[in-house]
């Protein structure tokens, strides 16, 4: 059984604060796990690709940021949680929502702005909520999650639980202001809270060099001595790994613990995005070279899935795909009475 | 099975593009995710790529083609060898619901505009026709030339030029030295920049739009508008704060507010809101010359909308001064930005129901030209403000507030007021639309007052 090597990257620099690395340790790659998160990658994929799909044809609004590339991230992460744990991310949420295990159905439904989707068709594609599968947005601003998350580690804290909190932000999210201030909230009060910066290189058209400082977002909480590790973001289980000693730490009641996840997006910022800010050979060499679900797929065929078991997987997806897109069509306008819903509480 | 490659839409406000460069011909094979061809808009240029796997059987629309219809099919895929039926017709109408914004090339017809403007506007000869974006963009420009102290600043203007494209060609111009890039830091940028004007520079702060304006309000408000005041007037603040303002399309609730109120309350701050062309360059041009901190609203759906502008490189409008847009003897509708649009398309329809409606469009929010509207309301008797944002402590409680202590006993009906409802923005395209002022709504509101 082939045996996995440590599979996060750590930059050399040396730092003075305890620069964490994934255990030397290589277990053995546990098959059905990997074909979990192989499936889980691929419906995201294929999520997103039909929600570019329907956007081209008029049938969703607005902004609408696909996840395509990034799909081990939230797949990884995901394998290292336990029930009751919470997500919060930014508006490039749908792939989040997927691996919360939100349907895909309500999902697609709200962001076609139907009465069927997961805020009745009034959040669309960057707002949504599910309290029940431990997500809470889907938020617009930069930045603001990070707070935000921030406080639901400190409820976490503060009810005495064992849950963590998985804060998502972007690179370009993180020259914020309020992602320091959270930082140091975080480390102050030793709130279980996992800062993942998804470094996809690009905030909008603005690469990272050109919008930080510092050029090992890891070390960004080394002031307020909050553990930082650099993963291959790419590599799913790797993710995972990350993230088991990431949760480790957390429920250690040690405090915050902050991963840089190097990946990268296929596609533009948001649909219109005239991409000239990165070469086609630049995107397609991540595509073919570090693509995360091929990477899966040929570590799966060497543990002996066949051709013919993957390809069942395929049209299963490709199935739950078109059956959310057809849902998302069908699905009714809300009623005009919710417009003047959800304001307040009735008190 | 073959099928077709449809003209996608990059944005929601997008209903046509050009086809400029197919990357696959036919006969290639294509997988999923593979790009096919580049998209150009005026905004943007996009790859097509394929969901569908198959080889490329058809190529229907050549490369170099303009205008072609979102969901229009472009290619056909399908497996090899298989004939392809002649080559389908396009299809008319898309079957998704039409988009709810407006189609930015609808430019209000100039001949349904009023007469000339108040007399006390300068007649500033020849003019020709360019998009609010455009205006905006050489006013930037014609400052910068007259004046080193001004530079610009904010999130994506300067290599990308900028992300709505108002800043197209300033930094080849000016260099990085007076356009500048910064990152993602609204609250800190701000402050730098309100550093800046403090020591006499002039900044010109874009934000991506006001809502991100909401990370910075603080230096705004506590910083940029109280400094001259608390320094007994030793340090003012010449800086300019300008973006777009306002709902878009389909952006849901937190990327759909109007400020105008927000900014409007604090002294020590003047807001500007321009609707045309001519309002833009006229008056971002103002704002940038004025000692004191601006607050330039300006509006995403308005940046396509081409109107006249005097070509006289001098040309620039005074701040404070409203502009009656269209003249009328019922009733005065008072409107900025956008409004305007509703407001005209209102006063039109009234003038087929034999109610001639005098249209003030504000222009400059605070100060406020009580004067103009003051004599409109003595004239018409009658008065209704049409504003994007919630009614309540609005920017038309404001108007009738003053119309009351002013003009009180010219009024023959009670200031009305016709505003966004009072929720946050829904993202549904059926709610969008019931969420903003439409002309019916002015219409309605105008003839309960006879
Ligand atoms: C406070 C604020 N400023 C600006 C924006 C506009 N904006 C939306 S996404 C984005 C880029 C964010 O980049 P990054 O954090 O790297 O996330 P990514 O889009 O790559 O996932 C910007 C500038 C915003 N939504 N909020
Ligand atoms: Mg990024």
């Amino acid at each position: 059984m082939a045996a996995r090597q440590a599979r996060s990257t750590t930059s050399a620099k040396a730092n003075p604060v305890a620069r964490m690395r994934p255990g030397k340790s290589a277990p053995a790659i546990d098959r059905d796990e990997l074909l979990a998160a192989y499936s889980k990658m691929l419906l995201i994929r294929r999520f997103e690709e039909k929600a570019g799909q329907l956007y081209g044809m008029g049938l969703v609004g607005g902004f609408c940021h696909l996840y395509i590339g990034q799909e081990a991230v939230v797949t990884g992460m995901q394998l290292a949680l336990e029930p009751g744990d919470q997500v919060i991310t930014s508006y490039r949420d749908h792939g989040h929502m997927i691996a919360c295990d939100m349907d895909p159905k309500g999902v697609m439904a709200e962001l076609t702005g139907r009465s069927g989707g997961y805020s009745h068709g009034k959040g669309g594609s960057m707002h949504m909520f599910s309290k029940e599968k431990g997500f809470y947005g889907g938020h617009g601003i930069v930045g603001a999650q990070v707070s935000l998350g921030t406080g639901l580690a400190f409820a976490n804290h503060y009810r005495g639980n064992d849950r963590v909190c998985l804060t998502y932000f972007g690179e370009g999210a993180s020259s914020q202001g309020q992602v320091f201030e959270s930082f140091n909230l975080a480390a102050l009060m030793k709130l279980p809270v996992i800062f993942i910066i998804e470094n996809n290189r690009y905030g909008m058209g603005t690469n990272i060099e050109r919008a930080s400082a510092s050029h090992d977002l890891s070390q960004n909480g080394a002031p307020w001595h909050i553990p930082g590790m650099q993963v291959d973001g790419m590599d799913v289980l790797a993710v995972k790994q990350a993230g088991e000693q990431a949760v480790a730490h957390c429920r250690a009641g040690k405090g915050p613990f902050l991963l840089e996840m190097k990946t990268y997006r296929y596609r533009g910022h948001s649909m219109s995005d005239p991409a000239k800010y990165r070469t086609r050979e630049e995107v397609q060499k991540m595509r073919t070279e570090h693509d995360c679900i091929d990477l899966a797929r040929k570590e799966l065929e060497a543990l002996g899935m066949t051709e013919e078991a993957l390809k069942r997987i395929d049209d299963d997806i490709k199935k739950r795909i078109q059956d959310a897109a057809d849902f998302a069509q069908a699905s009714p306008e809300p009623d005009e009475a919710e417009l003047w819903t959800d304001i307040l509480v009735e008190a | 099975m073959s099928t077709e490659v449809l003209m996608p839409a990059l944005s929601p406000t997008m209903t046509e593009g050009k086809l400029a460069k197919w990357l696959k011909k036919v006969g290639d094979s294509v997988k999923s995710g593979d790009v096919l061809a580049e998209i150009e808009t005026d905004k943007a240029t996009m790859e097509v790529e394929a969901v569908d796997e198959g080889e490329l059987l058809k190529i229907l629309v050549p490369e170099g083609t303009d205008n072609v219809a979102v969901n229009a099919p472009i290619a056909v895929l399908g497996t090899r060898g298989e004939s392809v039926a002649a080559s389908p017709a396009p299809k008319g109408e898309a079957k998704a619901e039409p988009k709810a914004a407006p189609e930015p090339k609808a430019a209000p017809k100039s001949g349904s505009k009023p007469a000339p403007a108040p007399s006390a506007d300068k007649d500033w000869g020849p003019t020709s026709e360019i998009t609010v974006r455009e205006a905006l963009r050489d006013a930037m420009a014609a400052e910068m030339r007259r004046d080193g102290d001004v530079f610009l600043m904010g999130e994506e203007v300067a290599q990308y030029q900028g992300a709505y494209k108002i800043s197209q060609g300033l930094l080849d111009e000016f260099g990085e030295k007076r356009v500048i890039d910064t990152p993602i830091t609204e609250h800190g940028f701000t402050g730098m920049a309100v550093g800046a004007a403090m020591s006499g520079l002039k900044p010109i702060v874009e934000f991506m739009t006001f809502n991100f304006a909401m990370q910075a309000i603080d230096q705004i408000i506590n910083s940029a508008a109280k400094t001259l005041y608390m320094s007994g007037g030793q340090m003012g603040c010449p800086i300019v704060f300008r973006g777009p303002n306002g709902a878009a399309a389909r952006v849901a609730a937190q990327h759909s507010q109007c400020y105008a109120s927000w900014y409007a309350h604090c002294p020590g701050l003047k807001v500007v809101a321009p609707y045309s062309a001519a309002d833009a360059k006229g008056l971002l041009r103002a704002a940038i010359r004025d000692p004191n901190p601006v607050i330039f609203l300006e509006n995403e759906i308005l940046y396509g909308h081409k109107f006249e502008v005097p070509t006289d490189d001098d040309f620039i409008l005074p701040i404070g001064q409203a502009k009656i847009e269209r003249a009328g003897e019922d009733v005065t509708i008072i409107a900025f930005s956008l409004m305007v649009d509703v407001a005209l398309k209102a006063a039109e329809l009234l003038d087929q129901q034999g109610i001639s409606a005098e249209v003030i469009n504000l222009r400059t929010i605070r100060p406020l030209d009580i004067e103009t509207i003051v004599a409109s309301v003595k004239k018409t008797s009658r008065v209704v403000s049409v504003e994007e944002g919630w009614p309540f402590a609005g920017i038309g409680a404001e108007i009738a507030m003053q119309i009351t202590e002013h003009a009180f006993d010219w009024l023959d009906a009670p200031p009305t007021r016709v505003s966004g409802l009072d929720v946050p923005m829904p993202y549904a395209a059926n709610l969008e639309k019931l969420a903003l002022p439409q002309p019916n709504w002015v219409v309605d509101a105008v003839k309960k007052l006879f």
